[in-house]
């Protein structure tokens, strides 16, 4: 545990002090305002929770987007720099080292995303909306960032450089979506399978409500993507 | 200390080292030599449990690197070819960092830190952020990060590349400095370099062991041979028939000197090849016979000839380690 503490303030670090954090901040800050003025409070007049749904479903698309830019630094930028050898040559178990890089990224995502809290605040202004739909929202937001920075990391450490990771981590993401499109032509079983598989089946939260059943979704998604991550920098020490 | 059997290693393929047999007692510096590809940062990312041998076994301290290198990367300090720094972070916080991950912490961390700035004088940058340093600084960084623990075995990959000479001289003693509180592997083209800071060479030779020895015994045992240098007072001609009468001398030969008459200052520098060492008995017999001997000694090394001949592939030779220190 110590190690992971270790490693994940380390990498926090990084984020603060490199400028791609807060270009990946300001890009995703923008973005997420801008759809949120765009569509979800423009157009014909609508209920607030339909609003707040509206934004929640832009931010998750933002929220697939910088999971994959805030995590393709975190194993390929020590390839490319040589400083992954520092990790591996220490008394560092390798899970280790991808729990603590995965939870400094989920920390940045979620000091991120607390940033565009005052976007669902302003329904306030002219509306009423419960509670409880914005920390829905904001938990499913979480839950699909980590299965996001998993993804990304695992293409992070898949790749020698960061845009092959970003790229790599962004096609996957894109497959596990399109999943849920290819499962209306197939047979069942593999089409509950197939629509099961993909995050467009496991979004309810974005209504404000949460399932266990799509909390451990995200959960085991994520978890066996630090899985993979963690044999791919094993595998690493046999080439 | 340090042991391979059979060591080999694979990239698909490609032998990157093939069968490697040695031995590294405690205490001792060792230089690996080899022309570029000849296997020795792959020898040595085996050494730090960075890479798995395909084949055969490496124990450091007893422990084995396929079994358990958790245990060993406590044991051993690794610099690689390009130092792991963190551009963004200042001197202090990074060794801090090294040292905690190594598992150092609290009082033993503060004593550790000091020492090792002070060893690797890094004072006046300890508080600098790495990305500003030099590049003679940032290879001082990289050496304080492999020690910070006191590793009792430190694995350096080319630490003098990409240095200037005043850079060089401080690595070299740098790198002496540490000598026999850890065992130290150190790889290097640069020939002068190995020549003055290990006690044992190992020349690699296409991912296998061209030769295992101290400097001279490689040049001793490729050429059959012994060199000494003289400077001596008198006439040429009587100078080398003397010494060409010596027993076990092969051949001597006076440097830049008429052969008719003594050189204008009355010295003559002499080149003479042995079969064993005659140093005490060529100085009694010039001496006896009235010569005044300014100077004798081994020649400087040949060690430039004897790497490239072992390098490119010369008889392959084999010595026992030293005695244990």
């Amino acid at each position: 545990m110590r190690n992971i503490v270790l490693i994940a303030r380390r990498e926090l670090g990084a984020y603060v002090c490199l400028p791609m954090g807060y270009v990946i901040v300001a890009l995703v800050l923008f973005v997420d305002g801008l759809l949120f003025n765009a569509y979800a409070l423009g157009g014909e007049a609508k209920l607030s929770a339909e609003v707040l749904q509206l934004f929640f479903a832009f931010a998750s698309f933002m929220t697939m987007v910088s999971g994959v830019l805030l995590a393709m630094r975190l194993v390929a930028e020590e390839h490319q720099l040589g400083t992954l050898t520092l990790l591996l040559t220490a008394p560092v178990r390798d899970g280790e080292i991808v729990l603590g890089k995965f939870l400094s990224a989920l920390t940045f995502f979620a000091l991120m995303t607390l940033l565009s809290l005052y976007l669902p605040l302003l329904v306030f202004v002219n509306g009423k909306v419960a509670l409880g739909q914005i920390v829905g929202g904001y938990l499913g937001l979480l839950l699909l960032g980590s299965l996001s920075l998993s993804i990304g990391l695992f293409a992070s450490a898949l790749a020698r450089s960061q845009i092959v990771a970003a790229v790599t981590g962004g096609a996957l993401l894109t497959a596990c979506y399109l999943l849920y499109l290819g499962a209306g032509l197939v047979e069942p079983p593999l089409r509950e399978l197939m629509a099961y598989l993909s995050p467009q089946r496991h979004l309810q939260w974005q209504t404000g409500l949460i399932s266990s059943r799509d909390v451990f979704y995200y959960l085991s998604g994520s978890g066996l993507f630090l899985v993979l991550t963690t044999h791919v920098l094993q595998a690493r020490r046999w080439r | 200390m340090i042991s391979a059997q059979g060591l080999t290693k694979f990239y698909g393929d490609r032998c990157a080292v093939s069968e490697l047999d040695f031995t590294i007692e405690g205490g001792e510096i060792v230089g690996f030599l080899g022309l570029n590809g000849a296997g020795k940062t792959t020898t040595l990312r085996i050494l730090a449990c960075l890479l798995l041998p395909s084949r055969g076994t490496v124990r450091i301290h007893d422990l084995d690197v396929v079994d358990n290198p958790h245990e060993i990367r406590k044991l051993v300090g690794f610099l690689p070819e390009t130092p792991p720094l963190y551009a963004e972070m200042t001197v202090d916080s990074y060794l801090r960092f090294v040292g905690r991950l190594r598992g150092l912490g609290g009082a033993r961390l503060r004593e550790r830190l000091a020492q090792v700035v002070q060893q690797t004088n890094l004072e006046e940058v300890r508080q600098q952020v790495i990305g500003s340093l030099s590049h003679g600084y940032r290879q001082r960084v990289g050496i304080a990060q492999a020690v910070i623990h006191d590793p009792p075995v430190l694995i350096l990959d080319e630490p003098i590349q990409g240095l200037d000479p005043v850079q060089i001289v401080e690595m070299r003693e740098l790198v002496r400095g540490l000598k026999g509180r850890h065992t130290i592997l150190l790889s290097s083209h640069i020939l002068s370099e190995i020549h003055q800071t290990c006690d044992r060479l190992m020349v690699l030779q296409n991912g296998a062991l061209a030769a295992v020895g101290t400097e001279r015994e490689l040049t001793a045992r490729l050429t059959g041979s012994q060199r000494l240098s003289l400077l001596v007072r008198g006439h040429t001609e009587p100078l080398l028939r003397l010494v060409r009468s010596a027993e076990h001398v092969q051949s001597c030969e006076a440097e830049g000197a008429d052969h008719g008459a003594p050189a204008e200052s009355g010295l003559v520098r002499l080149s003479v090849t042995s079969s064993q060492d005659i140093r005490e008995l060529l100085s009694r017999r010039l001496v006896e016979s009235g010569f005044g001997v300014l100077e004798l000694g081994r020649a400087e090394a040949q060690l430039e000839t004897v790497f490239l001949q072992l390098a490119r592939g010369g008889e392959p030779t084999a010595f026992p380690a030293p005695p244990q220190a």
